[in-house]
């Protein structure tokens, strides 16, 4: 018996020294990290928002990335993922880029390759740029308007370039009376009639209509030189030829990437890339909640994908190492919308019943509340896109609560008092949707509106709520989604959800299907206004309409929560980058 | 034997293309029959119905099932090209399929991926086998002593805390607090040392796991095979006890550990995915994820074979091995 007793003792001791020693290192863990690594003080909490954190222009170190998803592609016109074209400024250049400065100032593009933004002509539709001296690839040879001219047309390739942005293609020839350069019969392949190269530093753009972003779009990597003789077709994304200060040196998809500095770049002719690290790579791992740890550790500098700290390491680090943390806006808007096509959803009253039963901070907290999921959203334009107006709040769902009086008064205005019945379609591998998929539920509920939770396959978001013959027959009346910007501006954001032009049978995007004229009339006044303030009025105007017309309801404008070394130097958000740090800046080096 | 062991090597084959054709079903059959269409999963989200219809072209995606698989099968031996909508790539011998999520032949991704899990498992097993032959044989001689019981104790724990939580446990206390171990795999070619390093983590945990087992069956089938006949008969010609042990007790007891040990080791071959994934190991367990979540089917599929490979010749081993192990069972 003594025996026993004197074995559970020590059985109770020894469970005790673990439980003591696990509080113990994980608290050391906790921030402190391991010594060296950090690289001194960090600069505090959101340090690298609005402004530069850390500004240095010593160069040297090398620039470790980590995170958990790859590239969709790393060839420039096949990328469609945010990081990537943030992470692509590296060992691309485009003629002109989202100015390398903080927050709502990088919505502007400035020169890069080119002289300058480009001269417009009176009609606005023809835009020519001529290029600086010193532009070279990285090996040496020079990069001339036809290297342009080429890149821009392999996206016409659709059947060997898929996956990247249309909207130069669209902009320049929306017919696609082109083929691209792998099916051109002219010697050059540059038979693409709307870009011109009347020599080598002279390039011209002629768009069949006028359209005040497409400096924009020039400045997206699907705008980047390409040379024929280094094209591998669909492998261009294995290792990119580089025309930016950073060549590669070795890829393995899912495993990470290195590159080091490209010594034919010019420092001269590049006035926007500081290129100070002397080496850049990225691993690529498995496990969110251990890169988080190496993250705190020490062991990285930051996430590339920065999409946002997971729940323990965001405690983690925002108990023990706030200093190191930014909780910047990320352009997108988490949302719900009704496809108009699904009874009862054609009524604008039903739309609006279950906009006001909404308990919107419910639905914040599902998102991963005020922080990690964003502040309560107000409207269809997101605070980092022209045209956001903070005082706009038709639904008042600041209040953050739902108004049942309302939603019962809208649901006997659409004929329905007693409420109705309908799916809600979220994507199964997206859990902060799933949960607002359920908030929602539970609130509707309250005013008599039944909904069936149907979780379909993320991975074929295309074809399932994609396809408005679908949505129609699996009866989904409310969608569940989020969207983000691919340029800042209403016509990378707002059109792609409500111009009625947009729907399409299949990756289609405006889910609702609204298709009302005089919205559409305002993109187009929009779209032909080459004043950034200007175009961005009108967009206000047609937020307007959308949002008061019901047809989404807006949950947050996200925010997330993301990580940055003590090493690092020169690191601001960036507005242009969905409020990723603007990589081509960063330094480690003090 | 070599009659056995080329029979045994035929019904591989046929196990592989029964395996391979039941994988293709699920992958490219199914979805048509529920309207899905996996070349929507290469498209960006502007794509037009005329790109959808060209990557399905590129995929060869409007061929029948049994000619795709015909396909697949005949460029293990002969290669590939895809020349479907207007492109053609060409897949090297032994072309396990083209992935045209990452751009790259199978094949090369498996063979880089391969080693990474064939020194987890190996070290892994080497560790579990000790661990959980030593612990179950004495605790079978030490039939419920504090011993036993402690060892027991913590076999029983062993088996009941998954790998994501001792895996996690480890790194949090070794790697993260303490920094005794950096837990990040590095190839052995690279540097021997960080190759040990990385992987001693992954190996006691998984180690950790097995080697419970190991030894409450270890325990088990000894304590049946010291009451049998035999063990006593051994013993009452006055053999020393360690012969008895050693020599008549353990041959039998390894037989039912073999079997099990085979199985595992196929299965752990083919991916250890959990172990993979919580310690960030680049094989094929972690390659698996990611081509699940990618959607990357050629790889899925790459990746089955050579689980179902892995599993099927272990068996083949495991019952050669028989022979040697246990008199009873030789083949003819």
């Amino acid at each position: 018996m003594a025996t026993q007793r004197n074995s559970r003792r020590a059985l109770a001791a020894g469970a005790a020294l673990v439980v003591a020693a696990l509080v113990g290192t994980t608290a050391c863990g906790g921030g402190g990290g391991k010594d060296g690594k950090h690289g001194g003080k960090a600069p505090g909490f959101n340090a690298g928002i609005d402004k530069v954190a850390s500004a240095s222009d010593k160069k040297g170190g090398e620039l470790r990335f980590i995170g958990t998803q790859d590239a969709d592609s790393w060839d420039p016109q096949r990328g469609y993922y945010g990081f990537m074209w943030d992470f692509a400024r590296f060992y691309t250049r485009t003629l002109v880029t989202p100015k390398a400065a903080p927050g709502k100032e990088s919505r502007a593009v400035v020169p890069d390759m080119a002289t300058d933004t480009g001269k417009v002509s009176a009609d606005k539709k023809t835009y020519t740029f001529t290029l600086r001296d010193g532009l070279t690839w990285e090996d040496g040879q020079p990069i001339t308007s036809r290297h342009i001219k080429y890149g821009i047309e392999r996206t016409w390739a659709q059947d060997k370039i898929s996956g990247g942005p249309l909207w130069l293609m669209q902009a320049l020839d929306p017919d696609k009376t082109y083929k691209g350069p792998y099916k051109d019969d002219s010697p050059d392949k540059l038979g693409l009639k709307a870009i011109e190269t009347p020599d080598d530093k002279t390039i011209v753009f002629k768009l069949p209509k006028a359209n005040g972003d497409f400096p924009q779009m020039l400045a997206l990597p699907a705008a980047a030189p390409v040379r024929p003789d280094k094209d591998t077709a669909e492998k261009y994304g294995q290792k990119p030829f580089s025309s930016g200060p950073y060549r590669w040196v070795s890829y393995t998809p899912n495993k990470g990437l290195e590159l080091v500095r490209n010594e034919k770049w010019k420092r001269e002719s590049d006035p926007v890339r500081k290129a100070l690290p002397d080496k850049i790579t990225v691993k690529l791992s498995t496990n969110a909640d251990d890169m988080d740890n190496r993250l705190i550790a020490g062991d990285y500098d930051l996430d590339i994908n920065a999409t946002g700290m997971g729940s323990a390491g965001r405690q983690k680090a925002l108990q023990s190492a706030k200093a190191n943390v930014d909780n910047p806006q990320t352009g997108f808007i988490r949302y719900a919308v009704f496809p108009q096509t699904v009874a009862p959803f054609d009524n604008e009253h039903c739309r609006k019943a279950v906009i006001y039963a909404a308990d919107h901070t419910s639905l914040q907290t599902a998102r991963g509340g005020p922080d990690a999921g964003g502040d309560l959203a107000t409207g269809m334009i997101p605070p980092s896109v022209e045209g956001y107006d903070p005082g706009y709040d038709p639904f008042r769902l600041k209040q953050g609560k739902p108004d049942l009086d309302k939603a019962k008064e809208e649901l006997k205005a659409c004929g329905k008092p007693e409420g109705f019945k309908t799916t809600i379609a979220v994507r199964n591998n997206k859990p902060p949707e799933i949960a607002t998929a359920e908030s929602l539920q539970a609130a509707l509920k309250k005013v008599g509106i039944q909904t069936d939770i149907d979780q379909y396959d993320g991975a074929q978001t295309t074809g399932i709520i994609g396809a408005p013959k679908n949505v129609k027959s699996k009866g989904y009346g409310i969608i569940i989604m989020g969207w983000g910007a691919d340029f800042p501006s209403g016509q990378g954001f707002l059109q792609p959800l409500t111009d009625g032009r947009f729907i399409l049978d299949s990756g289609n995007n405006n889910y609702g299907e609204i298709n009302d004229p005089a919205i559409n009339k305002l993109y187009d006044q929009a779209i032909a206004e080459t004043d950034p303030a200007k175009a961005g009025k009108i967009f206000q105007e047609a937020n307007k309409k959308v949002t008061e017309g019901g047809w989404y309801l807006p949950f947050v404008f996200e925010k997330n929560i993301i990580w940055r070394s003590s090493r690092l130097t020169n690191v601001y958000t960036s507005d242009a980058y969905n409020g990723r740090y603007d990589y081509a800046s960063l330094g480690v080096a003090k | 034997m070599f009659a056995y062991i080329v029979r045994r090597l035929v019904a591989v084959i046929v196990m592989l293309l029964v395996v391979t054709l039941v994988t293709f079903g699920i992958f490219f059959a199914i979805p048509k029959l529920t309207g899905s269409d996996p070349a929507l999963l290469y498209v960006g989200k502007q794509a037009d119905p005329e790109t959808i219809e060209g990557i399905r072209q590129k995929l060869e995606l409007g061929d029948p099932v049994l000619v795709q698989f015909w396909h697949f099968v005949s460029g293990i031996v002969a290669g590939r090209d895809y020349t479907g909508g207007g492109t053609s790539v060409h897949c090297d011998v032994p072309c396990f399929g083209y992935s045209f999520r990452t751009e790259q032949d199978i094949w090369p991704v498996l063979q880089d991926r391969l080693p990474v899990t064939l020194s987890l498992a190996a070290g892994a097993c080497v560790l579990w086998l000790l661990g959980g032959v030593i612990t179950g044989v004495v605790s079978a001689l030490k039939r419920g002593s504090l011993w036993d019981r402690a060892a027991m104790t913590v076999a029983l724990g062993g088996v009941s805390l998954p790998i994501y939580f001792t895996g996690l446990l480890s790194l949090a206390v070794f790697s993260y607090g303490l920094g005794w171990l950096d837990g990040e795999y590095v190839d052995f070619a690279e540097s021997p040392g960080e190759w040990f390093g990385g992987l001693i983590l992954p190996w006691v945990t998984l180690a950790f796991l097995y080697a419970a087992m190991y030894a409450r069956l270890t325990r088990a089938t000894m304590l049946e095979i010291l009451g049998e006949d035999y063990i006593r008969t051994a013993r009452a010609k006055g053999l020393r006890e360690p012969v008895v042990i050693g020599k008549h007790a353990m041959r039998s007891t390894m037989t039912p550990v073999l079997t099990i040990l085979g199985m595992d080791l196929g299965a752990l071959v083919g991916g250890a995915i959990l172990t993979e994934t919580t310690f960030n190991l680049p094989g094929l367990g972690q390659a698996a994820v990611k081509a699940i979540g990618d959607r990357d089917l050629p790889l899925i599929l790459g990746v089955t074979l050579i689980a179902a490979a892995a599993v099927v010749l272990a068996n083949l081993v495991v019952d050669l091995l028989y022979a040697v192990i246990d008199p009873r069972v030789r083949l003819s």
